[in-house]
């Protein structure tokens, strides 16, 4: 990409890390927290709906806040997470988990609806061939909602791509090191010769948006039919 | 190998006390929809945690609500063939047969018993009502179950589709050696199927017992209903006629039947319905009825309509039918009196003819 100047580059590169990153830890705690809604009878099931739906609904830069008071070195659960040499404060690992949060409640709700279309008696059927939950679980349920975890997981990629306000909130705009796509471009538009720049990183911004859009939608459409036979 | 089920479970304005015991072969659960019949099935698969009561199955306590037993679907060994196949929409009906099984070493066996053999590479929802159903048959066959519970297994299929099935549930009572717990409403499935009877109504067992004995009870006849009521007959292919009749050697004679496929000495059983078999004091002359039976009639059961259930002996067999009262006033009908049963070849239906 030699028409990306370095520091243009190294803000497309860390961003798509970031999105990489946020996506593939935020799947297994958001196919269980589905699991959990759609099909869970437990107390507090509605305190954690609307827990995991608050980054929806609260400004980014809320949630950025949130994140700073709770992971910063000086905080508690910052500091019993750096003995253990987890830093999340002012590093990209922290804009990745900014993302991830955000992207979070846009996740569950995919594969929550998902999860809620497999119809339970399919997996009944299973269990009177001698599989056990789990099996159940990894044979039935999990083939028949890959469709639903895969846009699950574009919408959550497509989010923290864009994620702005909690990111720039919990872990600056440091170049290098956190400075994504969105940050880049907001730092640019300050800089009276940065325009060309903040074009050239919106250009590959929408090109990356809709190959994500395309791909998922093919992906989407092949899963669905090898899951309905 | 046997079943023993007794449970008491209330489920809405249905409330289920259950008792019966299912030897080997077809024990079927008979009587009208909500009657509690799939719950007990459900019960014995683990689908349906009952209130209490215990389910053991040869030998092994499947539930106890005493002891607080309730060994988990999976753990039960028991397959379960449901009304829809629910067979697995992203598996191949070859992955769909294998699901349970512990090896494919059974695979061709299975296939050849319900001719699944051209439809292994298909896709579930490419096969037919009646195609699928066979493959989830042979799924839970392949699971090498205990006991084999099928609820109402050919209710969603057309007639001729249930016709397609039949022979291979009679092959399967006959061949497979495992027991079967069959749920069904209709009286020509039970009359092919079953060995033994559990009659349901509203949640309790009105009689349980041999099939044949139970279908030969007048006293039972208004509940497999006044126009579907009829014994059982056992016998065997005589004869294959060139007119198209198939000549059956009974206990009492021989029958001529609409043709039906089979070498001489198959077993057949058929049921012949009350409502077609007509009696007379003499043996009846230049009638164009080809089946004329010598009998005795055992037992009279008079309801509350017109019509008279009259059961009679011919030879070892035990037949029923149903005549008016006034008839049975007019040849002074009472136990014991020698008669002669009269059938019409034509009314016996093609589905009423099963193997023996």
């Amino acid at each position: 990409m030699g028409w990306l100047g370095a520091e243009e580059w190294a803000a497309v590169a860390l961003s798509l890390k970031v999105a990489v990153w946020a996506t593939i830890l935020s799947l297994p705690p958001g196919i269980a927290v589905a699991l959990a809604l759609a099909r869970g009878r437990f107390w507090g099931r509605g305190a954690l709906n609307v827990i995991v739906h608050l980054p929806l609904v609260m400004p980014p830069v809320v949630v950025g806040y949130l994140l700073l008071l709770t992971f910063s070195p000086v905080a508690p659960v910052g500091q019993a997470l750096a003995s253990l040499g987890i830093v999340f404060a002012f590093r990209w690992t922290g804009a990745a988990l900014a993302a991830a949060v955000m992207g979070f409640p846009l996740m569950v709700r995919a594969i929550r609806l998902a999860i809620e279309a497999v119809d339970p008696r399919l997996e009944q059927a299973a269990a009177t061939l001698g599989a056990s939950r789990l099996r159940v679980f990894a044979t039935v349920t999990l083939p028949l909602i890959l469709p639903g975890v895969l846009a699950g997981a574009v919408l959550a990629f497509a989010k923290a791509m864009g994620e702005f306000g909690a990111t720039i909130t919990f872990v600056s705009n440091i170049p290098g090191e956190t400075r994504t796509m969105p940050s880049a471009i907001y730092a640019f538009l300050q800089q009276p010769s940065g325009d060309g720049a903040a074009v050239r990183l919106v250009l590959v911004s929408i090109g990356v948006a809709t190959a994500a859009l395309i791909a998922s939608e093919a992906l989407a459409r092949s899963m669905a039919r090898r899951v309905s036979g | 190998m046997s079943l023993s089920v007794a449970i008491r479970h209330r489920l809405g304005a249905l409330s289920l006390d259950v008792a019966f015991e299912a030897p080997d072969g077809v024990t079927a659960l008979f009587g009208r929809s909500g009657a509690g019949k799939t719950s007990v099935v459900n019960a014995v698969a683990g689908l349906l945690r009952t209130d209490g009561g215990r389910i053991v199955l040869n030998g092994r306590v499947l539930r106890d609500g005493g002891a607080g037993t309730d060994v988990p679907i999976h753990m039960r060994n028991v397959g379960y063939v449901f009304q829809d196949a629910r067979l697995f929409p992203h598996l191949t009906v070859r992955l769909n047969l294998l699901y349970g099984a512990a090896s494919d070493r059974h695979l061709g066996r299975i296939c050849d018993l319900l001719g699944l053999g051209d439809l292994l590479s298909r896709r579930p929802r490419s096969l037919s009502g009646g195609e699928a159903q066979r493959v989830a048959i042979g799924r839970a066959l392949l699971s090498e179950p205990e006991l084999l519970v099928m609820d109402e297994p050919l209710a969603a299929l057309d007639v001729a589709r249930k016709e397609e099935i039949l022979p291979y549930l009679e092959r399967l009572r006959d061949e497979a050696g495992l027991p079967i717990l069959y749920v069904s409403h209709s009286v020509e499935e039970v009359a092919r199927l079953a060995t033994t009877l559990v009659l349901m109504e509203d949640g309790r067992v009105v009689r349980a017992g041999p099939a044949a004995a139970l279908f030969a009870d007048p006293a039972l006849a208004p509940i497999f209903g006044p126009r579907t009521a009829g014994a059982l007959f056992s016998g065997r292919i005589a004869a294959q006629h060139e007119d198209g009749l198939t000549e059956v050697a009974v206990s009492g004679g021989s029958l001529f039947l609409p043709e039906t496929l089979g070498a001489p000495g198959d077993p057949l059983r058929v049921r012949i319905e009350a409502q077609d078999i007509m009696l007379a004091l003499t043996r009846p002359e230049r009638v164009s009825a080809l089946n004329i039976l010598p009998a005795e009639v055992t037992h009279l059961h008079t309801g509350q309509g017109p019509g008279v259930m009259v059961q009679l002996r011919a030879g070892d067999d035990l037949l029923l039918a149903r005549i008016t009262r006034r008839s049975a006033e007019a040849l002074a009908l009472a136990p014991g009196t020698a008669c002669f049963a009269v059938l019409k070849s034509v009314a016996v239906a093609r589905g009423a003819v099963g193997r023996g």
